[in-house]
Parts: C-alpha cells; structure tokens; sequence
C-alpha cells in the first residue's frame, strides 16, 4: 500500500495510511526486542534540521533512523550554522535535500514543512511546525494508545491543558476522531480549543467531542495532558492559580478507572506531582520510548 | 429618474455587486485617483436579482483571473461584461474559486509565506460561508479577513 511521500500534516492521512504505520511499528518493536539487526536504509542519509530546540524528536529521530542502518547529517545548534550568515530557509533545504535521502524538519514558522516538501525531490517528515502540526507525534500517541488498550474506537480519552497553543493536541484530536475516540477537552478560559478544528473533525468524522472547564477524570481510559504555558498569560498570579487548578495531584486521580494511562508529549515542567511519576497511571516514559519503533516504521515508509 | 452614466468604449463593466462593496471591487482592483481613465461607480441601483447593487465601469482595464478569483469573494453573483468598440463582447459570470493561487499575504504573522517570498495558496473549504484554508500554515480564514 502507498503512503504519502511527504508526511506534513495529520490532516494529509486517512486511516489507511495510519493504520499502516500503526501495523510497521509493531512489527519495530518486535524487531527492537528481539535485537534483530536492521539494515533496511543501509546506504542511505537522513537529515535532521532542527531550527528550534528538540532533544526528543530529534534524539528519536535520529536513533530511529540508525537502527534502520542510514547514516546521519544533522545540525543541532543553529548558532554553528550558515543560518547565522543569513542564509534562507529555503537555500538552506535546497542544499541538504542535494546531501540526504530523507529530511526531518522542526522550524517556528507554520506551513515551513510544507514549504520544504515543496522545495525537496527527497521527501520530508514535519518535525514541528510552530503552533500547527506535529504529525509524527500523533502517530506515535495513536500506537501507544491503541498498544496499551487493544483499541482506540469507543475509548474515553480527555485531553487537558493548554488546547489552543498546543501542536500536539490538535494533531491528536484529528486522529482520535479518525478512530471514533470519545473526546473530552478540558481547558482553562482562554485556552480553549479552536472551536474551527472541533467543527472540522464533527463534520469530517463525526466526532464525539465535549468541552469542560473543570477536571472530571472518572470515566477517563486515557488523560493526555500538556504544559500550561505561563508565558501565555500577562498576569502571572492568574497563571500561578490556573497551573494549580489543573495540576495532576494524587487527589486529582483519586477516583479514576483501575486501567487509566496518563499520557504527555514531554517535556513537563510541573503539572504532574513527583508522586503521580510513580503511580501505576503514568505512561508517558513508555509514550517517549515508542517514538523509536513508530519513527523506524514512518522512515522505512518513506524511503524506498 | 434613472441615472444615466456615459458608455464605455473599451473595458469592463462589473455587474450585480453587493450594494455597498462597489468600493472594495475598486480597492481590489487598486484603483485609486491616480487611474489615469474614465471609471464610474453607482451605489444602491435596484436590482431585480438582489434588490439593491452597485455596478463599477472602468475604462482601459481587463481583468486577470487573480483579480476576478478576488471580486468572486466578495460578489460570487457579479457578472463581467467585457467591452470593445463599446460593444458587450463577452459577458460571464464569475464563479468561486476552489483555489486562489498569490492572490493575497497569509494573515497569520507565524505563516512561513510572510518570511520567504512564496506565492501563497488558500483553498476553499467552505464555500457557503467563504472560508479559506491556507495551504501552509493550514489556519482558516473568512474571505473578509484576506481581503483586509
């Protein structure tokens, strides 16, 4: 079956091509465990630009795309670059797309992932693009989702935290959506969901989303959470109340299902207490170790 | 007394435009006090189509198909008449564009099109409430909004 030649945007898959990557990643995993030795983009290169500041995405990457055998260009300071010079974006892909047989790319600027896909004859993965997509993460929740509970159709999923800035969880709310997930948002005021991109996944797929302001985590299989951002608020005091308010605390998941798994894209700051790290509910160190298997299985994808 | 306003020899007389956006079709098409030609604008015509119009003649100017994708956004009912030897010689109805190919800067200051010269790209995603979907940074836009 053929996927996209340039995986930019969740929007760009249907679930055909996901349920592909979800079948490969599987099948990386199994490898991973059993120390099978992969060689499948042996001979080949793959770049990773990151013009922001990454260590997960680009780490797993990069890791992912050596235990498939390639080698690896990269630049991590863009401080040590010919950015610095005032070299363009696009001269700056022109360039490595002539080096690489794959370009992962994380850039600030929305649709730059689109724009280097454009640029590129290789194809090229979008790493991050500012605030809008970020869609190998996506894939990767989506398999850790469906590995932990056999299923993603009919799960109660809650997505909480800061839903109007987060990459992440507009990418996720597609996805779910594309498996009949029950979606509840919860937000604090003023970063709520964009209501544009719930009325897209109701049109689109019929999707099952409520929105909450407050925390109600009883009927929850999964929590997926993510970092309240200070900085987006001008009056800190408020900041401080709000990050309180939807802190995940011992008392917060008193009450949950047996079988909950709490989720986070990475890095978290403090918006889980030290105490729910060790409860049987956190899941997100497993979530970030699937960022191999699910990234070894996009690449092998794409590369022919 | 019906407003009787001189033919034009050779241009376009752009019809059936919402009564009040005659102004914004002149806007679109940038013309300002320094259009050297004849152009002549009435607001608030009856209209038996709908009910009040303005219709916008300007002389010496052809449209290119950027400029009719725009005025479609704003007057998807409008028609054309293209006018030579001041005879009608092609009259058409614009249509709504599914896609406006450099027809405006992306309103998102974050778009990766307002830092590197792209021609930018919106597709139509709603085209009963003329809402536009960029094709970079994916945000969606009234019609209003890019026409700003």
């Amino acid at each position: 079956m053929e996927f996209v030649k340039d995986l930019i945007s969740i929007r760009d898959l249907e679930k055909k091509h996901i349920d592909l990557i979800l079948k490969k990643s599987s099948e990386m995993e199994r490898a991973l465990k059993g120390n099978k030795k992969l060689n499948s983009l042996g001979g080949k290169v793959v770049a990773t630009l990151f013009f922001e500041p990454s260590t997960r995405t680009r780490l797993s990457f990069q890791t992912a795309a050596m235990r498939l055998g390639a080698k690896v260009l990269s630049f991590e300071n863009v401080g040590a670059s010919s950015i610095v010079k005032g070299e363009t974006f696009s001269d700056t892909i022109r360039m490595v797309d002539g080096y690489s047989d794959l370009l992962v790319v994380r850039h600030a600027k929305e649709g730059s992932a689109r724009y280097a896909a454009q640029l590129a004859e290789h194809p090229v993965i979008n790493g991050g693009d500012g605030g809008n997509q970020h869609p190998t993460q996506t894939l990767l929740d989506l398999y850790t989702i469906k590995r932990a509970k056999k299923k993603i159709d009919g799960l109660n999923v809650t997505l909480l935290g800061d839903l109007k800035h987060a990459r992440t969880m507009r990418s996720l709310l597609y996805g779910l959506s594309m498996y009949g997930a029950n979606i509840t948002l919860v937000a604090p005021k003023g970063l709520e969901m964009n209501k544009e991109v719930i009325k897209e996944v109701q049109g689109r797929f019929n999707a099952k989303v409520e929105e909450k302001s407050t925390m109600h985590l009883a009927d929850a299989d999964v929590l997926y959470l993510c970092r309240i951002q200070k900085e987006r608020f001008s009056d800190q005091y408020e900041a401080e109340k709000v990050q309180k308010e939807f802190r995940i605390t011992e008392d917060a998941i008193k009450g949950v299902k047996d079988s909950l798994i709490i989720l986070h894209p990475l890095p978290k700051i403090d918006e889980v207490a030290p105490e729910v790290d060790r409860s049987k509910y956190a899941y997100y160190y497993e979530q970030a170790k699937m960022g191999i298997p699910v990234r070894m299985a996009i690449m092998n994808t794409m590369v022919v | 007394m019906p407003l009787v306003v001189e033919k034009i020899e050779d241009g376009t007389v752009i019809d059936h435009i919402p009564a009040g956006l005659g102004l914004k079709v002149l806007e679109i098409l940038r013309i300002d006090r320094s259009y050297g030609a004849r152009v002549a604008l009435m607001m608030n015509v009856p209209s038996k189509k709908i009910g009040k119009k303005d219709i916008v003649k300007v002389e010496g100017k052809m449209l290119d198909d950027k400029s009719v994708n725009k005025i479609a956004l704003i007057a998807p009912n409008a028609t054309l008449n293209i006018i030579k030897n001041s005879e009608v010689v092609e009259k058409k109805v614009v249509q709504l564009p599914t896609e406006l190919r450099g027809a405006f800067k992306c309103p998102n200051p974050e778009c990766i099109t307002n830092m590197e010269p792209i021609e930018t790209l919106f597709r139509m995603e709603k085209p009963a409430e003329r809402k536009l979907r960029c094709g970079f940074c994916e945000m969606t836009f009234e019609a209003s909004e890019l026409l700003a």
